[in-house]
């Protein structure tokens, strides 16, 4: 038997905000996913020797690269944000007979993010 | 109920997403938009510091981390967005290249910095 699948437009997640919300959220993971491509490509040339490489991060300086950046940042932050909020609705926490309120599971999310974040600038600005 | 790889995919997934959340952002930060905008030193990125860091064996493994599982994060969610925009009848195919893709770039992931 097959299951009827009923005929939807290609352009549904135009039709309201929060499904819009949900696409931008989704496509985040394509900008995300560029971005480290890129980083692997300097990696890449990173083990081709210096030449390879000054070549590479110069193209970082381009106005092209940067608003590039820009966005993939943005989009990253919306991962990282939207994330954070659906921990409480895949992790049930309970404390004896009460359920632990949302808000503090998702704040030590915020915590461990901005720590991490100064870990990996403290190691790369040299520290 | 059939057997189902699902679990090993979402399990991927879900790590790639912790990963993504939290480490991503300062990486696009640091290197596409500080660094090229002269926000920290000139010298951050010079050929020779980045070797130094990246010659420990957990740099390495770190950057490994970091570019695999949020690979295996996207593909799961660009395989089922496709799906969603109504590429339903290609589900089969969309799953075989996503996760390819995330499996090829993890194998030249371990090779370039295995040759580092």
């Amino acid at each position: 038997m097959k299951p009827y699948v009923r005929p939807m437009s290609g352009a549904w997640w135009l039709h309201r905000g929060s499904y819009l919300l949900f696409m931008l959220r989704e496509i985040s993971s394509v900008f995300i996913g560029v971005y480290l491509v890129m980083f692997l490509v300097m990696l890449n040339r990173l083990s081709q020797g210096p030449a390879a490489y000054d070549e590479f991060i110069a193209g970082l300086k381009s106005p092209l690269a940067i608003l590039f950046h820009l966005v993939a940042l943005a989009f990253a932050l919306l991962h990282t944000l939207t994330w954070f909020h659906l921990t409480p609705k895949a992790m049930a926490v309970w404390s004896g007979e009460e359920r632990v309120p949302a808000a503090l599971i998702i704040a030590p999310n915020y915590v461990a993010w901005v720590v991490l974040s100064g870990v990996v600038a403290w190691f790369v600005l040299g520290g | 109920m059939a057997k189902s790889n699902e679990p090993i995919w979402w399990s991927l997934f879900s790590a790639g997403g912790v990963i993504a959340a939290f480490l991503v952002p300062i990486h696009i930060f640091l290197t596409g938009i500080a660094w090229p905008l002269g926000w920290v030193a000139g010298d951050t990125l010079d050929y020779a510091k980045m070797q130094a860091l990246l010659s420990h064996p957990i740099a390495r493994l770190y950057c490994f981390v970091l570019i695999s599982l949020p690979l295996f994060h996207w593909a799961h969610r660009f395989r089922f967005t496709l799906v969603d925009l109504g590429l339903r009848g290609v589900n089969t195919l969309l799953a075989v290249l996503c996760y390819g893709a995330a499996i090829v770039g993890t194998v030249v992931t371990a090779r370039v910095l295995w040759t580092l």
